[in-house]
């Protein structure tokens, strides 16, 4: 009963082997070139001056100072909006909530609105904080869309740091007479700090990258001032690096891919000092 | 002895109540904002001419609604991205859960991951100034906006999120399985394709639908390197705007409010949430279904 | 829910006993976990409830700290009364309640804090703040759970460094320095090794002066130690309950008999 195989089952077995190696290969190996590129492209504008400028329309006078300022005020206020926010639902949701239908509702709606593609978000603050709410094209309405966009991700990082605390340590402080809150304050959210607190970098790490939504709730391009104050406009810097691509100089590329450079630093340090912590949280509590 | 009072607990649980709803507002905001508006849109727009009409012109003198063109853009590089992540990926996490050594998966696979993490903005500078010149070399009537450039780049970016799902569901398949073929004399390859992934085909599926979803709403990389002209093509050699290059168009330009043109950005965001949001739930749904199999 | 007894056979004087169960049923969902139990137990004694595992030991001894309220789909008819107050009934804060009830667990459950700081944890949460009150408390726990010598120099190092042995220990210490007067025991010795078990036992015996003491255990040999009344638990339902000699060496009934000699469980 055996079947002619076209190739046989041996030589199938190291081809797709090969086959595999090249497309784990491939993966990598573009990475690797997109960093080469990006580096061998940006790498001698990154000085001083490119820090401190501000934009211009010389490229070789043009700098990412305003840019990142506006990005760390937006970082800035998208977090103290969106932390509090999302903790205190992530910690409801895992220890408050019960198997009731509202909760399941609940759960099945962030996992929705973390697959909502970002330009949506960027449509909703639009409409909500840009127009309705009157706060325009201000880092407030830019940090509020961002913060929504992120909360999904908070909420989720949140439970699931909460879900990985034993319970028999619950039932230790419930035994000793501790309230619900008591429980979460003392024993629940020390144990889960580790694990919310990488969900607070990724989330970070996220927000700095996007561009689309800040687009569309009017990161300006071109702003050659520091803001001052949640009212002021602002651009950040993937804004910056985009506005520049869209450029056909020569000299703006080049900036454009310095300000990558910067920006992947920023990316990598994030996700990096992330999983450092996750690996040092989840070793503390599976002693 | 102070202690915190019965009271003060049920305020804590109130405002815990109050943070969570903020989700759901989020999600009805979303609806309400985008429904409203194309609503307006179509008092103005017959829905037939939106779905039929072959051009997308509401920027200039003569006025065409027609979704398609954008439909096309979006549908093409989504199509290049998948038809490369999804071999790629598959195999990937086959070759990782099945032949790989433990160390060798545990060193490749955050380096996958580092895909996912890199900004799209990045993304597009790469498909535009790298890739686009590259294939032009290949193909000396390549465009120098084109679907072809970011489709693949897009594919490498959503190459982390099939092999991580698929990897995921590879692995919660029962040892047992496996052993049982291999104990009839199957060789890896055999036991991967013919026992492994069959049984974890929901897991499999799920990341498909989830990489097409994120494909779907995918903005920076398209809107740097795919180009800003809608046209109703399939030819990937050629520019194309997606819905999502378009709507962060609109938003650069100066568009009146409460303008007809201001309102076919909600036009065509609601169209992209009606794909994505459909794609979304699906996978759920086959999720759900299929998880009490191995739990 | 209270039922009324209309065949009361024996009138109960005031005060005698410390816990007094009365025709308790427990529910989970539709499924009957415990059938009509009744037990008296007198102050300062070490009670084993001792059976097949499954037969519903460990979930009778959460009834007495309301722990059981934790669990979704509890139902709970009957009395359970703790100084003659029915605690299903007239309770009002479980919290405070359970304060005067310590509970030890069958597997060791230290808090990842310094050996101190779970000591004081029953304190703190109360509001006690007052260095010198704690530290007190905190070394007068420790001693009648037998551990002062042994950590009186590391209170600052993590519990979770202790051993099995001692981290069981310190959960009595943590258990008792609320001052409760009753202590329930979950199998306290099951998961430690002999020379801890042994440790553990000696504690209980000499706690029993200052506390109520009901322990589970599906050791056999260690009720018939250290306990001075065994009540014998069979899928649900209280089978006998008496001197412990009087259990080990000539049991009423024959279940009792045919679990003590082997012949199940």
């Amino acid at each position: 009963m055996s079947k002619k195989h076209l190739i046989g089952p041996k030589l199938q077995d190291r081809l797709f082997k090969i086959f595999a190696v090249l497309c784990t290969g491939l993966g990598l190996l573009v990475l690797l070139i997109l960093l080469i590129d990006i580096v061998l492209k940006g790498i001698d504008r990154i000085n001083w001056s490119f820090f401190t400028n501000l934009p211009s329309r010389h490229p070789e006078e043009s700098g990412i100072y305003t840019a990142l300022a506006g990005m760390v005020s937006l970082l800035f206020f998208t977090l103290i909006i969106a932390l509090p926010v999302g903790i205190l639902s992530g910690i409801y949701l895992q220890e408050y909530g019960k198997r009731n239908k509202l909760a399941k509702f609940i759960e099945i709606n962030i996992s929705n609105l973390a697959g909502v593609p970002s330009v949506i978000y960027g449509i909703l603050g639009l409409q909500l904080f840009v127009r309705t709410a009157g706060f325009g094209n201000s880092i407030l309405a830019g940090a509020l869309t961002l913060a929504l966009l992120i909360m999904p991700v908070i909420i989720v990082s949140t439970r699931e740091a909460v879900k990985a605390v034993p319970d028999s340590l619950r039932e230790a402080s419930f035994g000793l007479g501790a309230t619900k809150w008591q429980t979460i304050r003392r024993v629940v959210l020390p144990v889960s700090l580790g694990g919310i607190l990488t969900g607070i970098i990724l989330s970070t790490s996220r927000a700095i990258g996007e561009t689309a939504p800040l687009i569309v709730v009017g990161a300006l391009a071109y702003v050659p001032f520091v803001p001052e104050g949640p009212m002021d406009q602002y651009t950040s810097l993937p804004i910056q690096i985009f506005s520049w691509t869209s450029r056909p100089q020569q000299g703006f590329i080049i900036n454009a891919a310095a300000g990558i450079i910067v920006l992947l630093l920023f990316t990598f340090i994030l996700n990096g000092t992330a999983i450092y912590l996750r690996n040092r949280w989840y070793k503390k509590t599976t002693i | 002895m102070a202690r915190i009072g019965i009271k003060s607990e049920k305020v804590i649980e109130w405002v815990m109540i109050l943070c969570s709803m903020v989700s759901i507002l989020t999600t009805v905001g979303i609806i309400v904002v985008l429904l409203v508006d194309t609503l307006k849109f179509f008092k103005e727009v017959a829905f037939i001419s939106f779905l039929t009409d072959t051009q997308w012109t509401p920027l200039f003198e003569d006025k065409h609604f027609g979704i398609m063109p954008l439909l096309s853009g979006t549908l093409l590089t989504t199509t290049i991205a998948i038809l490369l992540a999804v071999p790629v990926g598959i195999t990937i996490a086959v070759f990782l859960n099945e032949y790989a050594p433990k160390k060798f998966t545990a060193v490749i696979k955050p380096l996958l991951e580092i895909l996912a993490a890199i900004p799209t903005v990045v993304y597009g500078f790469f498909a535009l100034q790298f890739v686009t010149p590259l294939l032009q070399k290949l193909l000396p009537n390549l465009a120098g906006f084109n679907a072809l450039s970011p489709g693949l780049v897009m594919g490498i970016m959503i190459i982390p999120y099939i092999t991580s799902l698929s990897e995921d569901a590879l692995r919660s398949v029962p040892k047992s399985l496996r052993e049982a073929a291999y104990g009839l004399g199957a060789n890896r390859f055999q036991t991967a394709f013919k026992v492994t992934v069959p049984a974890a085909n929901s897991g499999i599926v799920v990341s498909v639908i989830l990489a097409v979803s994120r494909a779907l709403g995918e903005t920076m990389i398209v809107a740097i390197a795919a180009g800003q002209q809608p046209k109703l093509t399939f030819n990937p050699l050629e520019s194309v705007e997606t819905i999502t290059t378009y709507i962060v168009q609109v938003s650069m330009g100066d568009v009146p409010q409460d303008s007809l043109e201001y309102r076919t950005i909600f036009a065509a965001g609601i169209t992209l949430f009606v794909f994505t949001f459909l794609l979304n739930n699906i996978s759920f749904w086959i999720r759900k279904k299929y998880q009490q199999r191995y739990e | 829910m209270v039922q009324k007894d209309n065949n009361l056979t024996e009138s109960i004087p005031y005060g005698l006993y410390k816990l007094r169960v009365k025709d308790l049923d427990l529910y989970y969902g539709a499924k009957q976990a415990l059938k009509g139990i009744s037990i008296n137990i007198e102050p300062n004694t070490v009670t084993a409830f001792i059976g097949p595992s499954g037969c519903g030991k460990s979930t009778f001894l959460r009834c007495f700290n309301r722990m059981n309220d934790l669990i979704e789909n509890v139902t709970i008819k009957g009395e359970v009364m703790v100084d003659d107050v029915d605690i299903y009934k007239n309770m009002i804060d479980v919290y405070e309640y359970r304060k005067k009830i310590g509970m030890v667990f069958q597997k060791p459950n230290p808090f990842p804090k310094s050996i101190f700081e779970n000591v004081a944890f029953g304190l703190r949460i109360n509001g006690e703040s007052s260095k010198s009150v704690l530290q007190e408390t905190v070394e007068s726990a420790l001693k009648q759970a037998a551990l002062w010598d042994e950590v009186k120099d590391i209170l600052n190092k993590s519990a979770l460094t202790l051993s099995g042995g001692q981290q069981q220990r310190l959960c009595i210490a943590r258990a008792i320095a609320v001052k409760p007067s009753v202590l329930l025991m979950d199998e306290p010795a099951s998961s430690l090794d002999p020379i801890s078990t042994a440790k553990i036992e000696e504690l209980i015996y000499q706690l029993k002066n200052r506390f109520t003491i009901v322990i589970v255990t599906h050791n056999m040999q260690q009720a018939a130690r250290i306990s001075d009344k065994t009540a014998f638990f069979y899928i649900g339902e209280l089978i006998e309950f008496d001197h412990t000699d009087k259990i080990f060496t000539n049991p009423s009934k024959d279940a009792t008999q045919n679990y003590i000699t082997g012949r199940f469980g």
